[in-house]
Order: structure tokens, then C-alpha cells, then sequence
């Protein structure tokens, strides 16, 4: 497997492999998401509508409250969360969640992680490392 | 790597139990993630303490804890809850449903197992006990954590409900963020230049610092007020700044301690201000302004209201009557209703057909479901944070006055 590395702060959780979904927008559970449908439920969202279940969720910061520390440990566990997240700037809560959860987590980005890749995307992550490689081809 | 005391060492190595093994080992990770060179010594934890947000999966973790042996599961600082999502006297007027109160039950005995004080409020800082100038806090409410911060001078980050229990079990918080001078420094500067009126002002002008923050990690510095505002307008500003910009502190120059005058609070010299005035407030108020006149439900909280809320509430409401076609419901602690229980306020609240409930707030409350069941969509409130959280749940927001929102629910309608 080769391909172009994008290299961040070394994050949370384990290696994955997935689908991008890629916005220039924020991220919290609470504010923007309605947990039992799976989609994105705030209309001023820039992926209102979409389903990020099993996705790699990319997009720019964490916002809003504390709830997403407990939020994703759930949707994980009901098998309705993101397959990982990707942001220019995590914030403690996504951290503190990504932890519980055990959902990957990287942020801090070489370059603007949200205009370096796009939907569709396949990537490859690595936490540990605080890399993501783009698939050839994609 | 962060460095561990032997005793931080010996909790993590699972000696003092499987609770405070995971407790430490979470901290640990986080620490990690933020390069945290150590932890740090807690007086007082905050726990968000929400069933929605916990879900069925949180609960069962905190029930696996609980069924520890006492010497393992108990919490070592005192800690204290934010905000349930059920008010156990008020669920069947909501039509909530049972099955979030059968599980906010599970939730208060799993956490009172731990020895969780459940206070059950975001004015905390307010009502139970106020921290105080550098004391080290893990506190789980952005608006609490904003206004300790700022206002008070401790020193807390978000804490989440996962790491707030995890601060619980360990008495320590990973050392980084707002408990380091280096991130208290203001990164860029706001000036009021009209002084909001009411709270939903005061509330506006947070939101319109809170939109421009890009990141955690800035620390937004507001001049031009003169004299101290109140303790109640603090905390709209703050809660509303918090919510838009999920920022942890705010300085407040000649207003908050660590902000006597502007020299010194960048690392340089001051940049130049964004101002605030009556215009950009309106602008912000015109986020939110309704296609037509319908009114579902007015409601006051996020944060819960303090007593002097609650008699201004009770004092537009005296001799008045909300509208059959319309709720309005406020929110406060449940210290709080006791006092206006006592006080003859709730009487008067409730007599003129409001509905005032303790320990929730109401973006906690499952307010999709109960929007659902009761037909709620269009929504009123004071509070900039409420509008800004609740359009998720698929409501139609509308931010004014507390003075206009009572005046629009005797009318039955959103009044101009």
C-alpha cells in the first residue's frame, strides 16, 4: 500500500481503513447529529442530511458542548457512529470521547485536512503515528 | 511521557481497583493526545450527568463500576452533577417518555454508588460552592467552566463526562489546556461598545465572540465595559460565548481578576478590537427571527436560572395567564425551587399556567422526543445558548427578551 501521507499529531484509538466524508464545517455530537437516525440534523450544517455511520468523518473543529465525551461511547456501542474522525483542531471533548469510545482520533494537520481530501476518499489511518494515507486511485 | 507519582502509578497499575485502573488509564490517553507533561491535583469535580448523552451503553458502564467493592468505587474529591434529563415530579406533564426515566433512574443509582453528590445543576458556581482564584477544577459544563475560568480565576478544561469520573476516581485532571498560564494569555480582542440590556443581549454578545473563535485553544479579550455587570449577565455571556465558540475563557478587562487592565494579557501588544455594538447584536437576533407569528413553547434555561431569574419571571407573570395554545417552561436547580418553593415564587409561576422544573435543563430532555409528542417546533427563549443548540433537534428558534418571551406566550403568539 502506497500512497500520499498526511501527517498530524500522533491520536487516539486503533488503525482503520474507510470511505471519507468531507465537509469545511465543525463537529458536535449534540448540536449537529440526530443519534438514531445517523445522519446530520442541524440545517445550517454543510453535510445536513448526510449519513456518517461507518464513514471517516472529516471537518475542521470540535464545537459545541461536553455531551459528545458520553455521545460517541453510545453510538459506537449501538454500531451508529463514525468509523473515525479527522480535524484540524480536536478540542478535549472529542479527545475525552475518542478515548471512551475507542473511535480513532487524529487533528493537528500538516495542511487544512478538509481541503487535502475529499468524499469518497479512501484512507487509511494510523493513530499511533498520526497519519493518513490516501489510497491510490481515489 | 508523562511523568506519574507513585501513587498515580499504583492506580493505573490496577493495585487500588478496576475502576481507578480505567479511571487513570483514560487519563493517561488524554494526557497523551495534548502532550500533558503530568497531572494535576483537583478540589472539585462537575460530572455531566445526562441520560441522553449517557445513553443506554454510559449507564451500563457506570453500573459495571458501581458493583465494585466501596474501597474501589468511591469518588476521592467531592463531585457534584450538571443538569439530569428527567424532573422525576414533572415527566408525565412533558409526555416523556418511560423509557428515559427508567434509565435516568439506573443512571442516579449507579452514580450515587460511586458517591456522586447529585446536585443536578449548571450554576453550580452560582448555588453550591463557588470556585475560587488558581484552584484547579474538572468541571463538566462548558458554561460552568467558562465562568469559572473567567470570572472566578480557577483553572478548569471541558471535562467531559468520561474524564470528569475519571478525575473523580483519581483526584486528578491531565495538566494542559487552561490549567497552564501559558493558554489563560488573550489571543485576540472585542470591544462592547454599546452595553447590552437585557440578558438575551448580554447573551448575543457572547455568541458574536463565540462565532468568531476558530479553535479551543483562543482566549478571546473583551473591553469597553464599564462597571460589573452581574453575576446572571456573566453567565449568559459566557454560556452563550462558550456554546458558539466551544471556547473555555474569556477576559473581561477591569471586570474579570486576571484582567485588571489590557497591558499584559497578550504575549505582545494588544491587537486591535472587533467592536460589538447595537447593530451587531440586532444581527444576531435576526438569526432568529420566525416566518410567521406561531408559538409552540417559551422556554427559560441553559443555563438554569438563578433565584433573582426567578423572581423576575415570577413578577411578569403576576396576574397574567400563558396562552392555552402555547407552554412555557422554566428550568432551575433544584436548590433553587426549593427556595422559590418557599419564597411563594413557584406559586406564582405556576399559577399563571408555567411550568417550573428542577434539575434538568431543557436541550437534556430528549427535546426531540418531547418536541414530538407535544408538537413543539417553534421555541422562544432568552437564552443565546438554547437557540443555538436546539435548531439540532429540530426546532424553530426564536431568541428575545425574557420581558417579550412572557409577553408572547400570554399572546399565544410570537410578538414583534
Amino acid at each position: 500500500m502506497s500512497g500520499r501521507v498526511l501527517r498530524g499529531h500522533a491520536g487516539i484509538g486503533p488503525a482503520v481503513a474507510g470511505t471519507a466524508l468531507v465537509a469545511q464545517d465543525n463537529f458536535s455530537a449534540r448540536y449537529d447529529l440526530d443519534l438514531a437516525a445517523g445522519r446530520f440534523s442541524r440545517p445550517a450544517h454543510a453535510l445536513f442530511g448526510e449519513s456518517y455511520v461507518g464513514r471517516v468523518l472529516v471537518l475542521n473543529a470540535a464545537k459545541g458542548g461536553v455531551a459528545t465525551a458520553w455521545m460517541l461511547h453510545g453510538m459506537a456501542a449501538q454500531g451508529l457512529a463514525p468509523l473515525a474522525l479527522l480535524l484540524n483542531f480536536a478540542n478535549p471533548i472529542m479527545a475525552q470521547g475518542a478515548a471512551f469510545a475507542g473511535l480513532p482520533l487524529i487533528d493537528r494537520f500538516e495542511t487544512d485536512i478538509t481541503a487535502a481530501l475529499r468524499t469518497g476518499d479512501q484512507v487509511a489511518l494510523d493513530p499511533a503515528a498520526g497519519t493518513v494515507t490516501l489510497m491510490p486511485g481515489s | 511521557m508523562i511523568a506519574l507519582t507513585d501513587d498515580e502509578g499504583a492506580m493505573l497499575s490496577g493495585a487500588r481497583g478496576e475502576p481507578r485502573r480505567l479511571a487513570m488509564e483514560h487519563l493517561v490517553q488524554v494526557a497523551g493526545f495534548f502532550d500533558a507533561e503530568d497531572l494535576v491535583e483537583v478540589t472539585q469535580v462537575h460530572i455531566m450527568a445526562d441520560s441522553e448523552a449517557l445513553g443506554e451503553a454510559g449507564v451500563a458502564f457506570l453500573e459495571r463500576l458501581a458493583a465494585g467493592p466501596d474501597s474501589q468505587r468511591k469518588v476521592v474529591v467531592p463531585t457534584i452533577t450538571d443538569p439530569r434529563g428527567t424532573d422525576f415530579k414533572a415527566y408525565e406533564r412533558l409526555r416523556q417518555d418511560r423509557s428515559f426515566v427508567e434509565l435516568e433512574r439506573r443512571m442516579v443509582t449507579a452514580f450515587e454508588a460511586l458517591g456522586v453528590l447529585m446536585t443536578d445543576t449548571c450554576i453550580n458556581y452560582q448555588t453550591i460552592m463557588p470556585p475560587v482564584l488558581g484552584e484547579h477544577l474538572a468541571f463538566g459544563d462548558t458554561g460552568s467552566v467558562i465562568y469559572a475560568n473567567s470570572v472566578l480565576g480557577a483553572r478548569s478544561n471541558f471535562e467531559g463526562g468520561p474524564s470528569a469520573l475519571a478525575a473523580a476516581l483519581t483526584g486528578r485532571a491531565p495538566r494542559y489546556g487552561l490549567h497552564l498560564d501559558a493558554h489563560r494569555r488573550g489571543t485576540c480582542r472585542f470591544r462592547l461598545e454599546t452595553r447590552p440590556k437585557a440578558l438575551n443581549d448580554w447573551g448575543a454578545a457572547g455568541a458574536l465572540v463565540g462565532r468568531a473563535m476558530s479553535s479551543y485553544w483562543e482566549v478571546p479579550v473583551v473591553d469597553g465595559v464599564e462597571g460589573a455587570p452581574t453575576s446572571d449577565e456573566l453567565k449568559h455571556f459566557g454560556a452563550a460565548l462558550a456554546s458558539f465558540g466551544s471556547t473555555p475563557m474569556f477576559h473581561m478587562v477591569g471586570v474579570t481578576p486576571e484582567a485588571p487592565d489590557l497591558p499584559g494579557l497578550f504575549g505582545g501588544p494588544p491587537p486591535p478590537a472587533t467592536p460589538i455594538g447595537e447593530a451587531e447584536i440586532a444581527d444576531l437576533h435576526a438569526v432568529y427571527v420566525p416566518s410567521d407569528d406561531r408559538l409552540d413553547v417559551v422556554v427559560f434555561a441553559a443555563p438554569q436560572l438563578s433565584l433573582m431569574e426567578l423572581r423576575a419571571l415570577a413578577g411578569l407573570l403576576d396576574g397574567r395567564r400563558v396562552h392555552a395554545r402555547t407552554t412555557l417552561i422554566a428550568a432551575t436547580s433544584p436548590e433553587l425551587k426549593a427556595a422559590a418553593d418557599r419564597m411563594g415564587l413557584t406559586a406564582r409561576i405556576e399559577g399563571a399556567g408555567a411550568i417550573l422544573l428542577e434539575g434538568v435543563c431543557f436541550y437534556q430532555m430528549h427535546a426531540r422526543e418531547i418536541g414530538q409528542a407535544n408538537g413543539w417546533q417553534r421555541l422562544m427563549s432568552n437564552s443565546a445558548k438554547l437557540v443555538n443548540i436546539i435548531g439540532g433537534y429540530g426546532y424553530e428558534p426564536v431568541l428575545a427578551s425574557m420581558d417579550r418571551c412572557v409577553e408572547s406566550a400570554v399572546a399565544g403568539r410570537v410578538l414583534a
